[in-house]
């Protein structure tokens, strides 16, 4: 008869070509993983006794708590400050030529293009007591006495701010472009000034974007390592430090593992309340 | 100006536009619009139509002239505060908004409590035929059924100027026909004053009180359907409005009310002269409709063989070839069994009456 050979069904291509990423991410990713929790789940750090007294420890350690409470604040902090300096370059971007949009977004990349640790270093010249700002303010006559920038929470959030700034703008321009700029027209000629139409038309379509630049920004601040450290300096301390010393400097793995897993944890709850608030949003974009 | 109780009249004078790259989008515009009257902008594409709509909506300002609504001159005016109504050609329906927050939307802006934002969208959905879509969102609704409320939502904030661009381009036929009747009933209802922006040449000779025919930013003709199409100022006008043969001639006597001209194709006609005083000797162009040419038996008109015949429902349309190798079309109602007309037949034409045969002096 004249029928075609039955063909494969689709979806079993899609396993095979999918199969060395996933044993990448079985012997790099889940394996690491699981040994992190079965580490954690042993009293001594010689790994000898099954307990979860590392985790007792941690939630009953003021310390402890007091560490993972300051990162997750760090984050939401450089979250709002990305956020509300984001939105107005990412808004301008979708009303400016084609030239001026060039260079926007160049200016939005270039942190990327260099590297974290030159960065950072830029900002400590920036924030130091001999450093740009104290340097101006002082031959202003504005301030007498340097001011404290450098490790203080203030010098960590904008330096933090500033280096993940592309995570947030990037995920905005894209949001605010698929925005049908006669959305904008109709709402004027229907009466609405410019706030009017700012607050219902295009903060809510452009919430999908809002989350995404939020939930990118935030889990890229919390676990900035270098930049925390280097701008934190010894005073201030932040799970990703906290944790290097306890694995490294004290060598107690168990413990280190615990911090890891409740870190995880910890990240994934603020990371799916974004994603959830997503979700919700996803009902506006279309059309 | 005659104001009539739902629509102001509207005036473009002397209008230019030219966009920042340079390009002269609008030029010399002057359009004085009754109240009440419902306008179409025929032009295709790229003739300005959009931009001339967003200057009198206020999005775009004008480099050069007036838009005045009733008695105001509003340049100054801000969109928001010109109360002009705008129906997009693909609606701009808030997406995130039901059909009944996005029809009460200019009423919230203008502060109307939610209460009775509610019932004039009700009322407005029931006006457009849509009264059970209220807690839907745009996307649910079909094309036809967005545009309802497209139009509901212009119509809420009781605007003295209506404007819509190409508002049925995006319809299936069936569809655009019952949304022009719709446009068309509101219109008479509310006695807005409308301005259909359109490049459907159909659309805009069946809806409209008056059309204004654009071309390259200029302002061809405005009148009435039937001044446009039996009466075109242009040889432009003569064939975008309807079909036409364009047929090159010679002015053999001419004066004001009639001329007779000789064609290439070899006969001599008697035309109306259109669009400017034509000299002896000057070369014309004579535009003949299809439908306005017939089969003549004797030695006059012109001298033609039959290529292909297309039976197009009620008509059937003849390629007919003239002397001079140019192609001319001629339409017949189809009544009973036309005359079976053999290809490479041998026939002559003339145009129906001197007044239907157009003719233009010739540019080089
Ligand atoms: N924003 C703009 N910038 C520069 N040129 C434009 C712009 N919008 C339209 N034009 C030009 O102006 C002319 C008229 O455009 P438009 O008003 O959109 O025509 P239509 O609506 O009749 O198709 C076109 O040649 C178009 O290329
Ligand atoms: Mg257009």
């Amino acid at each position: 008869m004249g029928t075609a050979p039955a063909s494969r069904d689709v979806t079993s291509y899609g396993m095979g070509l999918a199969a060395p990423l996933a044993l990448f991410f079985l012997v790099f990713f889940v394996a690491p993983l699981l040994q992190l929790l079965w580490l954690s789940l042993h009293n001594d750090t010689a790994g000898l006794h099954w307990g979860l007294g590392q985790y007792l420890h941690f939630l009953t350690d003021p310390f402890s708590l007091s560490v993972l409470g300051s990162t997750l604040l760090l984050g939401a902090e450089v979250t709002a400050v990305c956020l509300v300096l984001g939105f107005p370059i990412a808004w301008l971007y979708q009303r400016v030529g084609p030239r001026l949009q060039t260079i926007i977004i160049l200016i939005v990349l270039l942190p990327l293009l260099t590297s974290v640790v030159v960065r950072t270093f830029a900002w400590i010249v920036i924030l130091g007591r001999q450093g740009i700002i104290n340097a101006t303010l002082q031959s202003l006559g504005i301030v007498d006495t340097p001011l404290k920038l450098l490790y203080t929470q203030f010098g960590v959030v904008i330096a933090l701010a500033q280096v993940q700034m592309p995570l947030m703008t990037l995920p905005l321009i894209t949001a605010l472009g698929r925005i049908d700029p006669n959305l904008d027209d109709a709402s004027c000629s229907l009466g609405a000034g410019s706030w009017r139409t700012f607050f219902r038309i295009v903060l809510p379509l452009s919430l999908p974007g809002v989350i995404a630049g939020c939930t990118l920004t935030y889990a890229a601040a919390i676990t900035a390592f270098i930049t925390q450290s280097l701008i934190g300096g010894g005073q201030m301390l932040f799970m990703p430090m906290y944790l290097y010393q306890q694995a490294s400097t004290l060598q107690n793995w168990p413990f280190a593992s615990a911090i890891s897993i409740i870190f995880l944890l910890a990240v994934l709850a603020v990371v799916s309340v974004f994603t959830t608030l997503g979700r919700m949003s996803r009902g506006y974009g279309g059309a | 100006m005659a104001d009539t109780p739902g629509g102001r009249s509207l005036v473009v004078d002397a209008v230019t536009h030219r966009y920042h790259s340079g390009a002269l989008a609008v030029e010399n515009i002057n359009l004085d619009i009754k109240g009440g009257e419902i306008i179409a902008l025929l032009g295709p594409s790229g003739c300005g139509k959009t931009t001339l709509l967003r200057i009198i909506a206020g999005f775009i300002a004008q480099t050069q002239g007036r838009i005045i609504i009733g008695d105001h001159i509003v340049d100054a005016l801000p969109p928001n505060r010109r109360a002009v109504g705008i129906v997009f050609q693909n609606y701009a329906l808030f997406p995130h908004l039901s059909i009944s927050e996005n029809v009460g939307y200019g009423l919230a802006a203008r502060g109307v409590d939610k209460a009775s934002r509610q019932r004039e969208a009700q009322r407005l959905l029931e006006l457009v035929q849509l009264p059970a879509m209220a807690e839907r969102l745009p996307r649910q609704l079909s094309g036809g059924q967005q545009q309802r409320v497209a139009l509901a939502r212009a119509l809420a904030i009781k605007p003295s100027t209506l404007l819509l661009d190409e508002p049925f381009a995006a319809l299936d036929k069936n569809l655009r026909l019952d949304m022009q009747i719709e446009v068309k009933r509101l219109q008479r209802v509310s006695g807005i004053t409308t301005l259909i922006v359109t490049h459907d040449q159909e659309e805009a000779l069946s809806m409209a009180d008056r059309v204004a025919v654009l071309s390259h930013g200029k302002l061809e003709q405005f009148g009435s359907p039937s001044d446009v199409y039996d009466r075109p100022q242009t040889l432009f006008v003569n064939t975008f409005v309807g079909s036409s043969n364009r047929m090159p001639g010679v002015v053999v006597s001419a004066d004001r009310t009639a001329a007779k001209v000789r064609l290439d194709a070899g006969a001599e006609i008697i035309a109306r002269p259109a669009g400017g005083t034509l000299t002896e000797g000057g070369r014309v162009t004579v535009c003949i409709r299809p439908e306005h040419l017939q089969f003549v038996g004797d030695e006059t008109g012109f001298a033609g063989v039959v290529g292909m015949s297309l039976p197009l429902g009620a008509t059937v349309v003849h390629e007919v070839t003239t002397a001079d190798g140019s192609g001319v079309k001629i339409s017949q109602a189809r009544i009973g069994e036309t005359r079976a007309l053999e290809s490479g037949a041998a026939v002559r034409l003339a145009p129906l009456a001197p007044s239907l045969a157009n003719a233009f002096p010739a540019t080089l």
